[in-house]
């Protein structure tokens, strides 16, 4: 047990005199979940719009307004004809622009109906999308306003509500999938790195001839690893709900839990790439093309598997992401527990016994 | 010299096959207890994967061979306690100190506080550390990490130390110097199994065994050597060998 303990405190000295690491072991979990908290998103907020009016009463001036006056809109010029349209797409400040028919009121109070037609550029075609859909629902909020007094003979109204996540706020998202996407990197790609660095350096060698048993090796160097992700999943928990109000509905000690499934799950990956590799970087290859981008890619975090080709669909189930995903958002968005969520356990210690059985063997084969 | 007439490797029909090449082929040899003994051969005749399965990280597949009493078959485990170690890389860490590297490997080797304490004093005071001993060693010239590493292998005082060419890399001098504390190991009694690729190193032992594509096909004393091979030095007794 001594020798134990010499052997981590060896590796808590490898960790903290290493700049690099401790960057990527302090630094990026905290940056991650900044970046991906406050600038990238899928919401829409203070989007440049232009507007040309060709009837200018009372009608389109209200809906002007309307749109001027709700947050994700600035209307920032107001055009005189067609032909500038073109133009002011093409210097790329504008992100949509909206035309008022000729006679706008009249049409709608004499025809009963009158046309708006709205340009987006689609070179983003989610935000295209988004404002559509916002400016959409401005006019027909305007529509409904003035038809106050006249019943439709048939109507439906959908009531919509957002469950889990009513503010619809993008964050609640990205949190479970950097949390993952950091978890994974710290314990797979560090460990395998570092486990690496000894086969490089020769100690291993030393190490190997020493009384110390190949497990004892592992673990020592693994533990160090297991603590500092365990440290890493409680600050981005932190963060996410101190920062982002993201609510934890389901049980804190479930969540701890199921993350240190995840944590040993990676750290079994990192075992095993650092039994394929020879040098650190291959070790830093193997963890970021075979590790991060299916991570990021295929495990839901940005992209819908439902959505995607059947194959891929296959694929991502072999990614212990995807069911970390699936259990960090059932337990803090829709506050379930293992009652809903054994299966996603279930699998996800499956995994992590097969890479551990697998490294062990990999690694007597190596050995002799 | 101090080598005693009991026997601390035997080695009999030692063989490591991979497939079909057998990079060992049936090797057979004692040392002595006490003894300074040469293990030669060009690069690729087999030394490195012999001394492998002496020191128990790799399994034999054929043959029998006893180190420090125990059966490399049956006992790695206990050959590791008894033996030390020092690879061709000097392998220490480079981001740990003088003294937190003879602590760790102390450490490892199941050495007490004290003992560890004591051993570090005195090896910093032996090796006229005393400036450096709280300098990480990555900033330290080879020669010094070279001493350090065989210093370390010693630690746990082992009956044999294995040395895989401890001197690669340094300058004449500093070569000179290792032996000298080579000797002294093997004054206190400590047996030395030592590969390397001088030859004038080899003339330093007591008995050399010389390996050619995985067959030892000469052993003996180096005087005795250069008789039967009718040769002035060690270099030509090997050329002549390793030529066929």
């Amino acid at each position: 047990m001594k020798k134990f303990i010499g052997f981590i405190k060896k590796e808590f000295y490898h960790i903290f005199r290493d700049r690099r690491s401790l960057f990527i072991l302090f630094g990026m979990p905290i940056a991650q979940i900044m970046l991906f908290g406050f600038a990238i998103t899928n919401e829409i907020n203070n989007v440049n719009v232009v507007v040309l009016d060709l009837s200018k009463d009372v009608s389109t001036n209200t809906i002007v307004n309307k749109i001027s006056a709700s947050s994700y809109f600035t209307v920032t010029q107001l055009l005189e004809s067609q032909n500038e349209v073109e133009s002011i797409f093409k210097k790329g400040k504008v992100k949509a622009v909206i035309v008022f028919e000729k006679d706008f009121d009249q049409q709608m109070r004499n025809a009963g109906i009158a046309k708006i037609q709205l340009l987006t550029d689609a070179t983003d075609p989610n935000t295209a999308n988004t404002i559509n859909n916002y400016i959409t629902s401005i006019t027909q909020n305007y529509a409904k306003e003035i038809n106050q007094d006249i019943q439709l003979p048939f109507q439906i109204v959908p009531e919509s509500r957002m469950v889990f996540n009513p503010e619809i706020k993008s964050v609640f998202m990205f949190v479970p999938g950097v949390m993952t996407i950091i978890l994974m990197l710290v314990s797979a790609m560090m460990t395998s790195i570092s486990i690496t660095k000894e086969k490089e350096l020769g100690t291993m060698e030393i190490l190997l001839v020493s009384p110390l048993k190949p497990y004892q090796v592992i673990i020592g160097k693994v533990i160090p690893y297991v603590f500092l992700s365990i440290i890493n999943a409680l600050v981005i928990i932190l963060l996410s709900i101190f920062i982002f109000k993201m609510p934890v509905q389901g049980s804190f000690f479930l969540l701890g839990l199921e993350s240190v499934l995840f944590i040993i799950t990676s750290l079994s990956l990192g075992i095993l790439i650092s039994t394929m590799s020879k040098t650190q970087q291959t070790a830093m290859m193997i963890s970021l093309m075979g590790l991060m981008l299916p991570v990021i890619l295929l495990s839901g975090f940005i992209f819908p598997i439902n959505s995607m080709p059947l194959p891929l669909q296959v694929i991502s189930n072999i990614i212990p992401a995807k069911w970390f995903i699936i259990i960090i958002k059932g337990v803090m968005l829709k506050g379930v527990g293992l009652l809903y969520l054994w299966k996603e356990t279930l699998i996800l210690l499956g995994m992590t016994v097969f890479f551990i059985l697998l490294s062990i063997r990999k690694y007597k084969i190596r050995l002799e | 010299m101090s080598v005693r007439d009991e026997n601390i490797i035997e080695v009999e029909g030692l063989t490591k096959a991979f497939g079909d090449f057998k990079a060992v082929n049936e090797i057979s040899f004692v040392v002595k207890r006490g003894e300074i003994f040469g293990f030669l051969g060009a690069n690729g005749a087999g030394k490195t994967t012999a001394m492998k399965m002496l020191i128990g990280i790799s399994t034999p597949t054929s043959g029998k061979a006893k180190v420090a009493g125990f059966d490399v078959f049956t006992s790695a485990e206990d050959i590791k306690k008894n033996i030390g170690y020092m690879s061709q890389k000097f392998a220490l860490y480079d981001d740990l100190t003088v003294r937190e590297n003879i602590t760790f490997f102390g450490g490892i080797y199941g050495l007490k506080r004290q003992q560890i304490k004591n051993k570090s004093n005195q090896l910093i005071e032996e090796l006229g550390l005393e400036d450096v001993k709280n300098q990480l060693v990555g900033s330290l010239p080879l020669g010094w990490k070279q001493k350090i590493s065989f210093s370390v292998a010693m630690l746990h005082e082992p009956k044999i130390v294995f040395l895989d060419e401890p001197t690669g890399g340094v300058d004449p001098i500093t070569r000179r110097q290792f032996w000298e504390m080579i000797y002294k190991a093997a004054d206190e009694g400590t047996t030395i199994f030592v590969t390397t690729h001088y030859m004038d190193e080899a003339e330093y032992c007591n008995r050399v065994s010389i390996m050619v594509n995985g067959k030892i096909e000469a052993l003996d004393t180096p005087q005795k050597l250069k008789e039967q091979f009718k040769a002035d030095n060690m270099n030509d007794v090997f050329l002549k060998l390793a030529r066929g």
